[in-house]
């Protein structure tokens, strides 16, 4: 698999080193050209911007330091966009106890906090199922829309779904332009800067787990989360497509996902697929996992269970 | 090179000025581009919020009428083959306006697909060097590739024939004999391509089918020639345009063939989906009777098999087939069956229900009708104009000054 975080790391060969002078040449003059349509300077840097994962680490650099200034302008406050890597032996992986979750929806609302969704219209990264106990699981009879007063309702259960970050992921292999990839540790990653919106991910996407943003995301300034990643939660512009990151911003630094953090029955587990002392390993080992849709062959690593 | 400019001009000044009818035509369209316009600066300011679509059903309204037009811009091979392999006379005359219907309906393609996108601007991350196209893995990378490809083939035919014509010399064999013919397989690979965008998302069982790709070929077979044969009929009157009444009845029985084996394939899918009758029925479900209540596309895709089935009847009889009432009444029969099956009745079913169960029922908005009518509108703006010069090019009209007429009209060649 092809990343960034490999570019970060190796040092370019010659003939790629020829084919960047070429392009910086010929993006000089695209510059020059563009700053006469009266766009400013970072306004056209960030058109030109290469894909993610072909950018040598200094560009990288110049990129995270650009939307930092950006985002802080418009937040009004101190905004650190970071492109941590993945780190080497790390396949993360995710256990899903549909015996223990309540529909409560604290997921939900915990990633949409934590990764600046879009708050009108409001983006779900996570949606959480209603289905009866009497018809078992079924997508057709399930209800997204549930509003009892009290949860769980009588003779339901609750299957929130969310990316799965498929082994065999469909959403990267219709991308047109490689916006989206998988990254080494198994985190299917969009460039915001690169996706070009065609939608082709989110019709081959079994679990809708890709959301659009039909129009300029709305973000209150005041519950903008400023720890964010580049790959993950920093802001997004209209018409891009977004998705689950495991937050990538946390995880990549040893912490939690938002949504593992906030469950208040302990439904979720998260962790690390090589590490066989992993909590999710555990989960695998005791108790009997399955996986959604799984004649598509995808091969999520996110695992559903019956922990009781 | 200044025989070439000038060839430019004058036909710039020759397609602008007609008779009050072809000025009020050409106004008429480029008042629905500026309505189309207009709106398209609304949803580039606002985002794709303007329309209907959603993250349920996240491709309608452009990406179907975009799907339909690859089909037309097919269609011009079925007058290529008869013509040029077979070389039969009366059609071979009437290529070059297919040819015109294909470039025309291209462009219509790609603008639908770009009014379609989110960033439109970043259509650069698709060129070889510079972006990073997913090649060979993503299909709207085939897809924008064949486009691009079948639209430069036939804009060359196109461009060489009309030229070669104005200055009253033969055109280059050795040039276009191979381009007509590898606009054969090109056409079938466009439509094949975009069928198989659809077709290879195992996400969507409406879709998943194998014999969408044939479905897509039979139907664009129908459409193409349908829009043709009205044309035709159109500038029999209009212009001195020579069409006979044998070349359009022959394109009118090939059309029954097509339409015949569209019904036929149409019919071993409802089959397949009504008699195994698994969970995967309830998209065919949703389009034809409707889904807990949720019946918007149900007149509409009755309609569709109904003007089908007349149409195909209509055309397989001799006596109708030739009658110029019920000839062109089974063309517009067919026109609008096919729009409907590979427009709206295509797209949204894929999507309703959503792949967790969500029924989402899409209705178009005013902004999205809109800047669909301004994108047929260019297309019908391009094929007008094209068509009028290529008219007066073939009729002899419209040369080259102070190049003696050949003995053999040039008509012929092109």
């Amino acid at each position: 698999m092809n990343t960034g975080t490999e570019n970060l790391n190796s040092s370019p060969n010659a003939s790629e080193e020829v084919d960047r002078r070429d392009f910086m040449a010929a993006s000089m003059g695209v510059l020059a050209a563009l700053s006469l349509t009266g766009c400013t300077k970072d306004e056209v840097e960030a058109f030109l911007q290469k894909n993610f994962r072909e950018l040598d680490p200094e560009e990288v650099k110049s990129a995270l330091a650009r939307l930092e200034a950006d985002y802080s302008e418009r937040f009004g406050k101190k905004v650190t966009v970071e492109a941590t890597p993945s780190r080497e032996r790390v396949l993360f992986g995710y256990g899903l106890d549909l015996s223990r979750c309540v529909g409560c929806r604290r997921c939900v609302y915990a990633c949409v906090k934590e990764n600046n969704q879009s708050r009108d219209p409001q983006v779900h990264w996570i949606r959480v199922l209603q289905m009866d106990k009497e018809e078992g699981i079924s997508f057709e009879k399930a209800e997204q829309y549930y509003d009892p007063a009290t949860v769980p309702a009588e003779g339901k259960f609750y299957m929130p779904v969310q990316c799965q970050q498929c082994r065999e992921p469909a959403c990267v292999k219709t991308c047109p332009v490689g916006a989206t990839w998988q990254e080494p540790d198994g985190i299917v990653v969009v460039d915001y800067n690169w996706c070009i919106g065609c939608r082709c991910c989110m019709a081959a996407c079994p679990y809708g787990a890709r959301h659009f943003n039909w129009s300029d995301p709305n973000l209150p300034a005041e519950e903008m989360n400023p720890d964010t990643h580049y790959l993950g939660n920093r802001p997004r512009p209209k018409g891009v497509v977004e998705k689950c990151t495991f937050c990538i911003q946390r995880v990549r630094k040893g912490r939690y996902p938002a949504c593992v953090e906030i469950c208040p029955v302990g439904a979720r587990k998260f962790g690390n697929l090589l590490d066989e002392k992993s909590e999710i390993r555990a989960v695998m080992r005791e108790k009997r996992v399955f996986v959604l849709k799984g004649e598509l062959n995808t091969q999520p690593k996110f695992y559903y269970f019956y922990g009781l | 090179m200044i025989r070439f400019a000038r060839f430019l001009i004058a036909s710039a000044r020759l397609v602008l000025s007609g008779g009050t009818g072809y000025r009020a035509w050409l106004v008429f369209l480029v008042a629905l581009i500026a309505w189309g316009g207009y709106s398209y600066a609304g949803q580039l300011s606002h985002g794709l919020i303007v329309t209907n679509m959603r993250d349920q059903v996240s491709w309608a309204f452009y990406i179907g009428n975009f799907t339909f037009l690859v089909g037309v811009a097919a269609a011009a091979v079925m007058l290529v083959i008869p013509a040029y392999i077979y070389e039969w006379g009366p059609i071979k005359e009437i290529v070059i306006l297919g040819e015109i219907l294909a470039i025309s309906a291209i462009v219509m393609c790609l603008l639908f697909v770009t009014v379609d996108v989110g960033h439109p601007e970043r259509v650069w991350h698709l060129f070889p060097v510079v972006g990073r196209l997913n090649f060979p893995s993503s299909l709207l990378a085939w897809d924008f590739f064949v486009l691009n490809a079948y639209l430069g083939l036939n804009a060359v035919i196109v461009f060489h024939l009309l030229y070669s014509a104005y200055c009253r010399r033969d055109y280059n064999h050795a040039l276009i004999t191979p381009l007509v013919l590898l606009s054969i397989p090109a056409a079938i690979s466009i439509h094949t391509v975009t069928a198989f965008l659809y077709n290879g998302l195992a996400a969507r069982p409406f879709w998943n089918s194998a014999i969408l790709a044939p479905r897509f070929i039979a139907s664009a077979f129908c459409s193409g020639p349908a829009i043709l044969v009205i044309l035709f009929q159109i500038l029999r009157r209009t212009t001195k345009f020579k069409i006979r009444d044998e070349a359009i009845w022959k394109i009118a029985e090939l059309m029954a063939y097509a339409m015949f084996l569209n019904l036929f394939l149409f019919g071993a899918e409802i089959f397949k989906e009504y008699y195994s009758h698994t969970e995967h029925l309830l998209y065919t479900q949703y389009l034809y009777s409707g889904i807990e209540g949720h019946k918007a596309l149900v007149p509409y895709a009755w309609l569709a098999v109904l003007c089908s089935i007349i149409a195909f009847v209509i055309l397989l009889i001799p006596a109708t087939r030739r009658h110029p009432i019920t000839l062109n009444l089974g063309c517009v029969l067919i026109y609008a069956g096919v729009y409907i099956e590979k427009g709206m009745a295509l797209v949204m079913p894929g999507f309703t229900p959503d792949t967790l169960g969500e029924i989402y029922e899409y209705v178009p908005t005013i902004t999205e009708v809109s800047i669909g009518a301004g994108i047929f509108s260019v297309g019908f703006l391009i094929f007008t104009l094209l068509t009028k010069l290529a008219v007066a090019i073939v009729q002899g009209e419209f040369h080259a000054p102070g190049v003696p007429a050949p003995a053999e009209e040039p008509a012929a060649a092109a």
